[in-house]
C-alpha cells in the first residue's frame, strides 16, 4: 500500500468567529476525508487555510496586484493541493466576500481538474441551495471537478443526531466518499513551473 | 552601469494641498525632469506611453525629441513603448528618425501596456496580448535589420517590398529592452532575440523578480547568446530621501496613502518591506539599492520612479539632487567593485560610446 502517492488535501475556510460553526464543518469534512482516503491505503497531507487570517492581505493583494508571503504560501497550497474542500458561512444568499475574495485572486487555471467538495453553513436550512445557485457555478467556472454531494449546515442539524437518513453526519460521510474517491482516481498533481520549465520561443511563436 | 529616471507621466492631484497640475504643467515638468537627470549627471531619462488619462504622454519620440534637442549625454529611452498596440511599423521609423536626431542616444524598452480598452481602441484584441508582442516585435527586428522587408502575418496588412525610412543611424538598430512584471513569455522572448530584460519591480517581491530574471538569464545562454552573467538585466526602483529618514517618511506618508496604485491598501511599511520602495535616508537608499545585486547579478540598468503620487516638481528636483550628489557616485562605485570584467554594460551605439570615451579621455587629460 506505500507504493501509492500520498495526496495533499487543503481545507478553506471562511468562518469568521472564533470558534466557528464553518470550522466546525470543515473539520468534521476533512477528518471524513482523511479517514477514506487511509482506507484506500492513501497518506493523506491536510493544511487547512483560515482566511480570516488573511483578511487584510486578501484586501491588499486585490489593491497591489501581488501577495504578501504569506498568503502566497496559501495560494500556492490550494494550487498544488489533490482536493480540496471549500467551506464558507451563507451571506445574503450566497458565499460571504471573504470567500469569495479569496478564489477571485487564485489564478484563472488553478483549479481546473481539481476536485473540489463545496460545503457550507448557515442559521437556517433554508439557504440551503446557495451551494447549488451560488458555490457550484463559481466552481463550474473555475472547471473545477466538483464532487456530487455538497453539504450544507444549518444550526439545528448540530442537534439532529446521525441516525437519521439523511442526517448531516451521512451527508457528511457521503461527500467525503465522493472527495476521497476522486482523489484517488486522479493522478498526484503537481502544478507546472512556468519558470522551470518555459515554453521555447519557436513553440510560442514562429516568424516568418 | 546605467542609473536614470522614468516617468509614468501620470497628472495626480498632490494630497497636501489638493492641487493638480494641468496638463501643460506636467508635460514641461517631464521635460525639466530629464533636462535636471542630465545636469546632475544621471545616465537614462525614460517615458511611459499611456493612450488615455490622467496621462499625458501619448506620443513618446515627440517628447524625446525636444529632449534630445536640449541635452548631449542623455539617453533616451522609453518604459514602456507599446508593441501590442503601436504599428510596428511606426515604431520602426519614429525611433529610427529619433536616433538621427539624438545622434545614436536612443533605446526602448518594450511593453505590452497595462489599460485593457487600449487594445481595442487601436484595433486589436486583449487576448491576444502576447501574440501581438511577438509578431509585431519579429517584424520591428527584421524592419532595423533589412533594407527591404516582405512579410505576411496575423495582424497587419502585408508588406512587399517596404523600406522603413531612415534606415537606423550608421545601421545600428536602438537597442530593445523587453519589459515585463509576470510573464515569463516576455523573458523568454527577450532572451531568444539576446536583448535586454527590464523588470519593472517597483511593484513586486523581490522573490518574484528573482525568478523572472533568473529564467531570462538561463534561457539566454540557451539561446546561444553567451553565458547567463552576461544577459543584459534592468530593474526599477522606487526612492523618497531626505537626510533624516523620520522626515522622508513623515513628508512622503501621504503621497503614499494617496496614491492610485497602493493607496487605501498596505501601509508604508509594509509596503517597503515587501517591494522595493524605500523611503528614508540617503544611506538607506544606497544600502537597499545593494541589495538589488544579490537578487538578479550584477545587472546593467537601474531606473527610479521619482515624479507619481502628486509629488511638486520642486521636490521631485530635490530628489534628482540627492540621487546626482550622494546616491549615483555612491552605487557606482560599489556595483563597480567586485563586478566580474566578463559582465558587460547595456550596449550603447557606436556613437554614444565613442563620445563617452572620449569624454572620459578628456578628464583624464585634464
Amino acid at each position: 500500500m506505500s507504493a501509492i502517492a500520498p495526496r495533499s488535501l487543503v481545507v478553506v475556510s471562511a468562518g469568521l468567529s472564533q470558534p466557528s460553526t464553518t470550522r466546525l464543518l470543515a473539520d468534521r469534512l476533512s477528518v471524513a476525508v482523511d479517514q477514506h482516503l487511509r482506507d484506500a491505503g492513501i497518506e493523506p497531507h491536510l493544511e487547512v487555510i483560515e482566511l480570516r487570517d488573511h483578511a487584510p492581505d486578501l484586501t491588499n493583494h486585490l489593491l497591489t496586484g501581488f501577495p504578501s508571503p504569506r498568503l502566497k504560501a496559501a495560494i500556492d497550497a490550494v494550487i498544488a493541493a489533490d482536493g480540496l474542500i471549500a467551506v464558507t458561512p451563507i451571506f445574503s444568499a450566497s458565499y460571504s466576500g471573504l470567500f469569495k475574495l479569496f478564489f477571485d485572486l487564485v489564478e484563472r487555471d488553478g483549479l481546473a481538474g481539481k476536485p473540489v467538495l463545496i460545503a457550507a453553513t448557515g442559521g437556517t436550512v433554508r439557504h440551503s441551495l446557495a451551494l447549488e445557485h451560488a458555490l457550484r457555478p463559481l466552481f463550474a467556472y473555475l472547471n473545477a471537478a466538483v464532487v456530487a454531494t455538497g453539504v450544507y449546515a444549518a444550526t439545528e442539524d448540530w442537534g439532529s443526531g446521525g441516525a437519521a437518513d439523511g442526517s448531516l453526519v451521512q451527508r457528511i460521510d457521503r461527500a467525503a466518499r465522493e472527495l476521497s474517491a476522486s482523489m484517488a482516481a486522479r493522478e498526484s498533481f503537481a502544478p507546472t513551473d512556468p519558470f522551470a520549465d518555459p515554453v521555447p520561443f519557436d513553440q510560442l511563436f514562429r516568424p516568418s | 552601469m546605467q542609473f536614470g529616471v522614468f516617468s509614468i507621466g501620470d497628472v495626480t492631484t498632490d494630497p497636501t494641498t489638493g492641487r493638480a497640475p494641468s496638463e501643460a504643467e506636467r508635460i514641461q515638468a517631464m521635460v525639466t525632469i530629464a533636462l535636471k537627470a542630465e545636469e546632475v549627471g544621471l545616465d537614462v531619462f525614460a517615458t511611459g506611453e499611456h493612450h488615455n488619462p490622467p496621462f499625458v504622454p501619448s506620443s513618446p519620440t515627440t517628447m524625446l525629441g525636444f529632449i534630445a534637442a536640449r541635452t548631449e549625454r542623455l539617453i533616451l529611452s522609453t518604459a514602456t513603448t507599446l508593441i501590442t498596440t503601436n504599428d510596428p511599423v511606426k515604431i520602426a521609423e519614429d525611433y529610427a528618425m529619433l536616433q538621427h536626431l539624438a545622434g545614436g542616444r536612443v533605446d526602448l524598452m518594450l511593453g505590452r501596456g497595462n489599460t485593457g480598452p487600449v487594445y481595442p481602441w487601436f484595433g486589436q484584441d486583449i487576448r491576444n496580448g502576447i501574440p501581438l508582442a511577438y509578431e509585431n516585435y519579429a517584424l520591428l527586428h527584421r524592419l532595423w535589420r533589412e533594407d527591404v522587408v516582405d512579410w505576411e502575418g496575423k495582424y497587419r496588412t502585408p508588406l512587399t517590398g517596404f523600406t522603413s525610412t531612415p534606415r537606423p543611424l550608421d545601421g545600428v538598430p536602438p537597442f530593445v529592452w523587453h519589459g515585463s512584471i509576470r510573464s515569463p513569455e516576455i523573458a523568454e522572448q527577450a532572451a531568444y532575440y539576446g536583448e535586454g530584460f527590464f523588470h519593472n519591480n517597483i511593484f513586486w517581491p523581490k522573490d518574484h523578480v528573482q525568478r523572472m530574471v533568473e529564467l531570462y538569464r538561463r534561457r539566454f545562454d540557451h539561446y546561444g547568446h553567451g553565458p547567463a552573467d552576461q544577459a543584459i538585466v534592468g530593474l526599477g526602483g522606487q526612492v523618497f530621501m531626505r537626510t533624516k529618514s523620520q522626515d522622508a517618511v513623515r513628508e512622503f506618508r501621504p503621497y503614499f496613502d494617496h496614491a492610485p496604485v497602493y493607496g487605501g491598501g498596505p501601509s508604508l511599511e509594509e509596503y517597503m518591506a515587501q517591494t522595493p520602495l524605500t523611503v528614508g535616508s540617503p544611506q538607506q537608499v544606497i544600502d537597499r539599492t545593494l541589495t538589488f545585486r544579490e537578487i538578479v547579478g550584477d545587472y546593467q540598468r537601474q531606473l527610479f520612479l521619482l515624479d507619481h503620487a502628486g509629488l511638486p516638481l520642486e521636490t521631485v528636483l530635490e530628489q534628482l539632487d540627492i540621487l546626482g550628489e550622494l546616491i549615483v557616485p555612491v552605487l557606482r562605485r560599489e556595483f563597480a567593485a567586485n563586478r566580474p570584467a566578463n559582465v558587460p554594460e547595456a550596449p550603447l551605439h557606436p556613437r554614444v560610446q565613442a563620445a563617452q570615451a572620449a569624454r572620459a579621455a578628456k578628464t583624464v587629460a585634464g
